[in-house]
C-alpha cells in the first residue's frame, strides 16, 4: 500500500492508550475505518459491498429472533411459522424482513459481483479477495436454500427433495449420499432438523469469510472505476467521513426499496404454494426456485442430452455447479492486464452481454421447460461458458486497450487528457 | 437608509455552524429511527397473542366437596382452590393480623369465605407448596408447606414461618354463578 499511515494519532486518553497498547482496538478502527485511505473516485457501484455487510447483519439479527419462535419439527414447523405471522408480536415484520432480506442480499451481491467483473476487481493483486467472495456466494446459496426449507410448505418440501436429489447424479454412490443427506428414505423430520442446525451455523461462517474478505480488501485497498493503482495521498481520501456518508446515503436509498417490499409487497418474491403445508404425496404442478437461483436451475434443466457418454443428469448437475466454480478461475481466465472495462473497447461490450445472458437463463428457469424455452436455455448455457472459457481469454489477447490515465488524482481533477471518460 | 433600524447582523462565528445543526438533527433522527427499529425485536419476545389467549381459566366448583382441595392450571401455573370447612375458616379469621409478616385479614383474601382461591406458587423462589393433595404435609398451621425451603402457610394461604416474604397470591377471579369461577 502506497499511502503512509501518518494520519494515525491514536487515542487521546491515557486509559484508552493503555488498552490500545494491549488490544489495538482504536488503532484498527483508525487504520481500517476512519483513516482508511480510499480512492477518491469510487462511484455508487462501490456501495454494494458495505450494503451486503449490513444486510448480512439484518439477516442474522432477524434470524436469531425468528429462531426463538420457530419449531424445527416436521409436524410443527409450518404451524410455528403461521404462529409467527399471526400471534407473535411483530412476528410478521420479522419474517417479512428475513424473507425479503434474502432476496435483497442476493440482489446486492449480484450487483457487487458484476461490478467486480466489469472493473476487473479480481485481477492482481486481488485474486484471493475475489475467490473469497465466490466462497461467500456459495455459502449464501446453501444458507438460503436451507432457510427456504424451514417453513415446511409445499415449495420447501419439494425444493429440498429436488436439490438433495442432485446428489443422486453422483456415479455409484449417488443414492447412498442422498439417503445420508436425508437421514431417511425421503425428505423428512431428520432432514428438517439438520437443515435448521446448518441454517443457523452457516451465516456465522459467512461472517468469518467476510472478515477474511475484508482483510484481503484492506491489504491493497479498493479497486476503482479507472482500475489503476492509487499511488499516493493525492489519489485517496480517508474512508471517514467521505465514504461513510456516501455509504449511509446509499443505505437510505436501499432501505426505501427494501421497506417497499417488506410493507407493500411482502410476498412478491414468494410462491403461493409455500403457504400450503408440505405434502409428501403431491408435488406442485410447477416447481420454481427463488429468483436468485433460477439461472443455475435453468442450466441444470438445459442439459437434455447425454454427451461423451456422460448421462444428461450428471452433466446438468456438473454444469450448474460449474457455473459457480468457474468464477474461481476468472482471475486467470481474463488475460488482459487492464482492469477497468472502461479502457477495454471490446470487452466493455462483451461484459455487458453476460448479465443479459444470466437474465435470459433466469427467465428460462422460471418457465415450464418446453419448446423454445429449452432451446433458449441451451443457447444461454452455452454462451455462459463460452464467455468465460473462450471470450475472456481471447479478448484479453486480441484487444488493444485505450491509454490509461497516469493517476487517479489527475483523472479526478481533470488536468490530464487521458482523464477523459469514455 | 440611515433612518431605518440597523439590520440584525449575526456574529460570523460563535462556534455554532450549519453543519453542527445538521449533525445534531440527523443524529437525533437516526437515534429515534434506531429505537423504533429495535422495538419490534424486543416486543416480539413478549407473550404472543396465543399465549395471552390462555390467560383465563373457568372452573366448575359444584363437584368439590367441603374440605376438598383442587388444583387447576391458569397461565401454566397451579391455582389452589380450597373448599374450606368452618373450622378452617374460623382459624383463618381468628389470627391477630398485626402479628403476620404480610398483614392481611382473611376477608381481604376471599370473595366467599368457604372458597379460598390462591396461586400455588411459593413467594420465596417459586416452588409449588405441598398440602393440596390428601396425605400431603400441610405444616403446623393446616395450610400449605413448601418443601423447597420450608415456608409454611396457614389456611388463608398467608405466610407464617420460613423464608417467603409474602402471602400466596390471590389471582383475579369472579364467580360467574354460585358454583363456578373464572380466573383471570
Amino acid at each position: 500500500m502506497t499511502v503512509p499511515a501518518t494520519t494515525h494519532r491514536g487515542p487521546q486518553s491515557r486509559i484508552l492508550r493503555w488498552v490500545d497498547y494491549r488490544l489495538p482496538f482504536y488503532s484498527i478502527i483508525e487504520h481500517d475505518l476512519t483513516g482508511y485511505p480510499t480512492p477518491k473516485n469510487l462511484s455508487y457501484w462501490w456501495n454494494f459491498g458495505s450494503l451486503a455487510g449490513i444486510i448480512l447483519v439484518i439477516m442474522i439479527v432477524t434470524g436469531i429472533v425468528l429462531a426463538m419462535h420457530y419449531t424445527p419439527h416436521a409436524d410443527l414447523a409450518f404451524d410455528s411459522v403461521e404462529r409467527i405471522m399471526r400471534d407473535v408480536n411483530y412476528g410478521w415484520l420479522l419474517r417479512y424482513i428475513h424473507m425479503n432480506g434474502a432476496s435483497m442480499f442476493f440482489l446486492i451481491v449480484y450487483i457487487h459481483l458484476f461490478r467486480g467483473l466489469y472493473y476487473g476487481s479480481y485481477k492482481y493483486p486481488r485474486e484471493l479477495l475475489w475467490m473469497l467472495g465466490v466462497v461467500i456466494l456459495i455459502l449464501m446459496i446453501a444458507t438460503a436454500f436451507m432457510g427456504y426449507v424451514l417453513p415446511w410448505g409445499q415449495m420447501s418440501y419439494w425444493a429440498a427433495t429436488v436439490i438433495t436429489n442432485l446428489f443422486s447424479a453422483v456415479p455409484v454412490f449417488g443414492q447412498k449420499i442422498v439417503t445420508l443427506l436425508w437421514g431417511g428414505f425421503t425428505v423428512g423430520n431428520p432432514t428438517l432438523n439438520r437443515f435448521f442446525s446448518l441454517h443457523y451455523l452457516l451465516p456465522f461462517i459467512i461472517v468469518a469469510v467476510v472478515m477474511l474478505h475484508l482483510v484481503a480488501l484492506h491489504q491493497h485497498g479498493s479497486n476503482n472505476p479507472l482500475g489503476i493503482d492509487h499511488r499516493g495521498p493525492q489519489d485517496t481520501i480517508p474512508f471517514h467521513p467521505y465514504y461513510t456518508i456516501k455509504d449511509c446515503f446509499g443505505l437510505c436509498v436501499f432501505l426505501i426499496l427494501f421497506a417497499f417490499f417488506v410493507f407493500y409487497a411482502p410476498n412478491f418474491f414468494a410462491s403461493a404454494d409455500n403457504y400450503i403445508p408440505a405434502n409428501p404425496m403431491v408435488t406442485p404442478n410447477h416447481i420454481v426456485p427463488e429468483w436468485y437461483l433460477l439461472p443455475y436451475y435453468a442450466i441444470l434443466r438445459s442439459i437434455t442430452f447425454d454427451f461423451l457418454g456422460i448421462p444428461s443428469k450428471l452433466l446438468g448437475v456438473v454444469l450448474s455447479l460449474g457455473s459457480l466454480v468457474l468464477l474461481f478461475f476468472v482471475p486467470w481466465l481474463d488475460t488482459s492486464r487492464v482492469r477497468s472495462a472502461r479502457f477495454r473497447p471490446i470487452y466493455r461490450w462483451v461484459s455487458l452481454l453476460l448479465p443479459i445472458d444470466v437474465v435470459a437463463l433466469g427467465y428460462v428457469g422460471s418457465q415450464p421447460p418446453a419448446g423454445f424455452v429449452v432451446t433458449l436455455g441451451q443457447i444461454a448455457t452455452f454462451y455462459y461458458y463460452f464467455h468465460f472459457l473462450v471470450l475472456m481469454p481471447l479478448i484479453g489477447k486480441l484487444e488493444r486497450p485505450r491509454p490509461l490515465p497516469i493517476s487517479i488524482g489527475e483523472a479526478v481533477l481533470g488536468t490530464g487528457a487521458a482523464a477523459q471518460r469514455p | 437608509m440611515t433612518d431605518t433600524a440597523q439590520p440584525h447582523v449575526s456574529p460570523a462565528h460563535d462556534g455554532e455552524t450549519r453543519r453542527d445543526f445538521l449533525v445534531l438533527t440527523a443524529g437525533a433522527l437516526g437515534a429515534i429511527g434506531a429505537a423504533v427499529t429495535i422495538w419490534p425485536f424486543i416486543d416480539s419476545l413478549n407473550p404472543a397473542k396465543d399465549t395471552l389467549a390462555l390467560s383465563t381459566t373457568e372452573v366448575d366448583l359444584a363437584p368439590v366437596q367441603v374440605g376438598q382441595r383442587l388444583t387447576v392450571a391458569w397461565r401454566g401455573k397451579p391455582v389452589f382452590i380450597d373448599h374450606r370447612p368452618p373450622e378452617e375458616i374460623k382459624k383463618a379469621q381468628d389470627v391477630d393480623v398485626a402479628s403476620l409478616r404480610d398483614p392481611q385479614p382473611d376477608s381481604a383474601r376471599v370473595k366467599k369465605p368457604e372458597w379460598l382461591v390462591i396461586v400455588g406458587v411459593c413467594t420465596h423462589l417459586g416452588c409449588i407448596p405441598l398440602g393440596n393433595k390428601p396425605g400431603d404435609e400441610r405444616g403446623p398451621f393446616g395450610g400449605w408447606f413448601c418443601p423447597c425451603h420450608g415456608s409454611i402457610y396457614d389456611t388463608s394461604g398467608r405466610i407464617r414461618q420460613g423464608p417467603a416474604p409474602l402471602n400466596l397470591v390471590v389471582p383475579p377471579y369472579d364467580f360467574t354463578s354460585d358454583t363456578a369461577i373464572k380466573i383471570g
